[in-house]
């Protein structure tokens, strides 16, 4: 378990803990999608990439500060990309992080059992992805 | 500048201008610019990347099929590169190209920060899905490539 660093802990900023700070911190991929909210946005932007927070919050059930907080994680997990156009800030899905993942401990299994046994699960789950 | 339909973004433990050189030098892109979990064989994009030369997104393979073409728009070594990207049938028609767009910037700790950039896709809808699940191939093989040396390894299929 990494823990997290404290406050007055800046000035011992060892190569560990630069480290952990790194955006590429496949630790913080899994913590941000640990959350079925955090979730719901990826979802969303995978619906419609490229979103401002106020049409975020129209299909979240929650204050647009608890919002923002979210949307903050997934940024710093690279999971969510952020554009400015003007004064708008534009949410965009980078599915980047995940797909190294899915190399990692994926890729490297044999696919197609892999795709047999989802199949099989499927149809005896009569087609319900959710039911998992 | 139009909404983007696509920003992704990727951090790598490397230098702007080894990043630079793996987008303009078809040497090393060929290590890198394909799916290793398809049939699909390597790609290479080629030009002089002079800004207004035209560049060719090419298979490696004996009949060098021409997959995508397109013109240069900005080159700012190592920084920033900006392309325009259509089918072969559509490369007289500017009205038909999207446009890429490469932001290399160092992040520091060693790191740079990629962010890859696809505005205008809304003009070829098909496209739009090929490159949905495209560009997160080419960029974790990419940072494999540069953070390891090693490319990702060919599917058994693929060879």
């Amino acid at each position: 378990m990494k823990v997290l660093p404290l406050r007055g802990r800046v000035q011992r900023d060892t190569a560990e803990e630069r480290k952990s700070s790194s955006p590429t911190d496949v630790d913080k991929v899994f913590k941000a999608l640990a959350d079925p909210t955090r979730r719901g946005l990826l979802d969303l932007l995978h619906r419609e990439n490229g979103q401002t927070l106020t049409a975020l919050c129209e299909h979240m059930d929650m204050t647009r500060q608890a919002v923002t907080q979210h949307l903050q994680q997934l940024e710093d997990a690279n999971l969510v990309a952020v554009v400015w156009q003007g004064r708008e800030k534009l949410h965009y899905l980078n599915p980047v992080p995940l797909h190294e993942i899915h190399e990692r401990w994926i890729e490297k299994f044999e696919r197609s059992r892999l795709g047999a046994l989802r199949d099989l699960k499927k149809r005896l789950e009569g087609d319900d992805d959710d039911k998992t | 500048m139009t909404k983007p339909s696509f920003v992704y973004v990727t951090y790598i433990a490397t230098t702007p201008e080894k990043v630079w050189r793996a987008l303009v030098d078809t040497n090393v892109m060929r290590q890198y610019w394909a799916d290793p979990t398809d049939d699909d064989p390597a790609h290479e994009n080629v030009s002089d990347w002079k800004v207004g030369s035209q560049w060719e997104h090419r298979r490696v393979d004996d009949a060098c099929t021409v997959d995508i073409v397109g013109k240069v728009l900005e080159n700012i070594p190592p920084r920033r590169l900006v392309i325009t990207w259509a089918r072969p049938k559509d490369a007289g028609e500017d009205s038909k190209h999207s446009r890429v767009t490469f932001d290399i910037e160092p992040h520091g700790d060693g790191l740079i920060r990629l962010t890859v950039t696809h505005e205008d896709l809304e003009r070829d809808p098909k496209m739009l899905e090929g490159i949905s699940s495209g560009w997160p191939k080419v960029l974790s093989n990419l940072k494999t490539l540069l953070e390891t040396g090693r490319a990702l390894p060919r599917s058994p299929s693929a060879t």
